[in-house]
């Protein structure tokens, strides 16, 4: 029992930062706008939330100066999310270009940044915001176990964006007018919409989710940002599309995603695992093979949306 | 009168934006270098602009070198491009190129010395080829996002390969390939001697070749029109008698065997570069999309950017005399390609600009009135749709 108590509880570490950007990529695409840049972005929110910490450690510690860098890192991925959607909505650029080129600057400028003031690309932090148990909910027996120990304080904020995200882009009418501006911008102008203010909230979402995400990533796994998200910024658009762009698919792939890394990076600790004659390398592989089969079957049927990666024209009906 | 008619130039009016998009970017990059360090930053700055004319010929030779990889692969992701899909796993293709390449060049000691390289060459490409191969077959029946599916051959690919090293060509001491024999290396062709330094071989030629080929094929051939075709308008081409699940493996097949070939080509350079057991993907691919964009997917505009991009990183090396990062070559190089993205912005400045120009001139007004239009609206794809209606004459 004790193996799957660890698992579910790795799982999360893997799982909660992929929810949350994909749901981000999610609001950005569903208005029409398509976000290659959630890689960068969420290097950008990791940056700037880490060096939140690295800085105000001293005075701070615990659970109020990792909320504190969450709104931190939310914010940075906000303002830097605004690029795209300059280029995206007002230039009516190439969605594809000018996410790579945020990609590209998000790691450099960290890598920068860092090396310009502290001389080493890493940024280092202590980590205060372990939880061993949460009061009363831990003592549950089995889902106490599993869900509320050993844990981060972002697990449940992973969680608590999950459901407001689905009761947002479901059962309000920004939700609508959202999915409208994906499907038929022309459409939704007619009846009064704004379109371009409507495809800039939904970037901005992405980039304040890919920001939180960012920063999700790093805390558990890390005691430094050394300027990379190991490429989760692709992998939580890959969970977008397996996800197909709805909410509780985009759940439903991030944990079948996250399980699969999970075995593949704690391999070693599950016995069973431990004895097979099995080279490291075949378990990092199998969580990229299990979502390329899954895909394959499950693609055939695409829920895209439609006016995905257009850029609107009031002139062109 | 001339500078009129120059101006009228579709390709000049693209060429001219690219050139601000790059001024654009330089500004940057010295505002970037004048905010850490105001004192160092005109030299420095002055060091990336001459970037490998620095160095004399050795200079030059540390730009070929850099730029043969990322031009194989800006190729790869530019041809993908043409042809409507987004090769984004030119780095797995790239890796596995590379591991074919020094396999065969440390196991395959039967082959007769005089072709091993070219044999290890022909692997790579091969290996390359079958790795891009993937996702286009599962695009063409399976209707797999392309995107999604290069991503996790890039990670499959890196992992393969990984394990492949440590169980055939591994230097365990300094966990990564051994290297690989004499015969394998590319010949240098006296072009050592040229620029005076061990780093060049023919395979700048290599390149020059794939350029030409792939310019040929895309702009000259039915084939190459088919391709275009597909990546326009799917439906359209499949009505036309276009097998459109043909066009799109064989496109990928074609992106994925540049990239492999540029794998082999700068491990085979004898330069003593090794792959490192890390998990960490090959950046040459993901260069190679900066390439193309900047290029504008066009093979020799790739062939050109793929020297400029090199050109700023021997000079992002270069500053480190004056104790900056070199990472500020990368941050100006995603302001320019940010920048390529308002081509439309700056063709419309540039039509203004020439809308004044004309009114100066009361010869010819109605004439110059129409240029703006049309340069509006065609924002990227005009070379590709000027070729495409000389193709249809052809045929």
């Amino acid at each position: 029992m004790s193996t799957v108590y660890f698992l579910a509880q790795q799982t999360m570490y893997f799982a909660i930062p992929l929810l949350i950007v994909a749901l981000g990529g999610m609001f950005s695409e569903r208005s029409g706008i398509v976000n290659i840049a959630l890689e960068g972005i969420m290097v950008v929110g990791a940056f700037f939330g880490i060096g939140f910490i690295n800085i105000f450690q001293n005075t701070m510690s615990g659970q109020t100066l990792l909320l504190l860098a969450v709104l931190v890192a939310a914010a940075a991925g906000a303002l830097f999310s605004l690029f795209h959607a300059f280029a995206a909505i007002n230039l009516k650029a190439n969605q594809t270009i000018s996410g790579t080129a945020l990609n590209m600057f998000a790691p450099a400028f960290a890598v920068y940044t860092a090396r310009m003031i502290q001389g080493v690309q890493q940024v280092q932090f202590m980590d205060t915001f372990y939880i061993r148990s949460v009061p009363i909910l831990g003592d549950i027996p089995v889902l106490g176990q599993m869900f509320f120990r050993n844990a981060y304080i972002t697990t449940y904020i992973g969680f608590a964006i999950f459901l407001i995200s689905w009761f947002i882009i479901n059962n309000t009418r920004f939700g609508l007018r959202l999915r409208a501006c994906g499907e038929h911008p022309q459409a939704a102008d007619s009846v009064g919409i704004n379109v371009y203010n409507i495809r800039y909230a939904g970037v901005i979402i992405s980039g304040i989710l890919a920001g939180i995400g960012g920063l999700t990533f790093v805390i558990p796994t890390s005691t430094n940002f050394n300027a990379t998200v190991d490429g989760y910024g692709f992998l939580a658009l890959a969970v977008l599309i397996f996800g197909q762009w709805r909410t509780q698919k985009i759940l439903v792939a991030a944990f079948f995603f996250g399980i699969m890394k999970t075995f593949a990076s704690a391999y070693s600790g599950i016995p069973f695992l431990k004895v097979l004659p099995i080279s490291n390398e075949v378990y990092k592989m199998i969580p990229y093979i299990a979502t390329l089969v899954v895909l394959t079957f499950s693609s055939k049927k695409s829920q895209a949306p439609r006016a995905e990666g257009i850029p609107y024209d009031k002139g062109s009906r | 009168m001339r500078r009129i008619k120059l101006l009228q130039y579709e390709g000049f009016t693209s060429f001219l934006s690219s050139l601000m998009a790059i001024v654009a970017g330089l500004l940057v990059g010295l505002i970037i270098l004048l905010i850490s360090n105001a004192e160092d930053a005109f030299p420095a700055f002055i060091t990336i602009l001459k970037g490998g004319f620095l160095d004399g010929t050795r200079g030059m030779a540390q730009v070929i070198y850099f730029a043969i990889p990322i031009i194989m692969t800006g190729l790869s992701v530019g041809f993908a491009f043409k042809t409507g899909l987004f090769n984004i796993g030119a780095s797995g293709q790239f890796t596995l190129g590379a591991f074919v390449a020094i396999y065969i060049g440390i196991k395959w000691s039967f082959v007769p010395e005089q072709i091993h390289w070219l044999v290890a060459l022909l692997g790579a490409m091969a290996a390359g080829a079958v790795w891009g191969s993937g996702p286009g077959i599962l695009k063409a029946f399976f209707n797999v996002n392309e995107v999604i599916t290069s991503i996790m051959m890039n990670y499959i690919g890196m992992y393969l390969v990984n394990m492949s090293i440590v169980k055939t060509v591994y230097d365990s001491l300094k966990n990564q390939t051994k290297p690989v024999l004499k015969s394998a290396i590319l010949p240098k062709a006296g072009m050592d001697k040229l620029f005076n330094t061990g780093n060049v071989s023919i395979g700048i030629f290599i390149v020059i070749i794939a350029v030409i080929v792939i310019y040929i094929i895309l702009q000259k051939t039915t084939f190459g029109y088919e391709l275009k075709a597909c990546g326009s308008n799917k439906e359209a081409s499949k009505y036309a008698g276009i097998n459109e699940k043909r066009s799109i493996i064989l496109s990928m097949v074609i992106a994925g065997a540049l990239s492999g070939l540029g794998g082999g080509l700068l491990y085979l350079s004898g330069s003593g570069k090794y792959i490192h057991v890390l998990d960490v993907l090959a950046p040459e691919g993901f260069s190679g999309i900066s390439v193309a964009l900047l290029g504008m997917s066009h093979p020799i505009g790739i062939l050109l950017s793929g020297l400029f991009i090199a050109h700023l990183e021997v000079g992002g090396f270069n500053i480190q005399l004056y104790n900056f990062v070199p990472e500020v070559i990368d941050m100006i190089i995603a302001v320019i390609i940010y920048c390529g993205a308002f081509a439309l912005l700056f063709k419309q400045i540039i039509s203004r600009f020439i809308k004044k120009g004309t009114s100066e001139d009361i010869e010819e007004p109605q004439q110059a009135a129409k240029i703006p239009v049309a340069a509006e609206s065609q924002v990227v794809n005009s070379e590709t749709e000027e070729n495409d209606t000389e193709q249809r004459e052809d045929n």
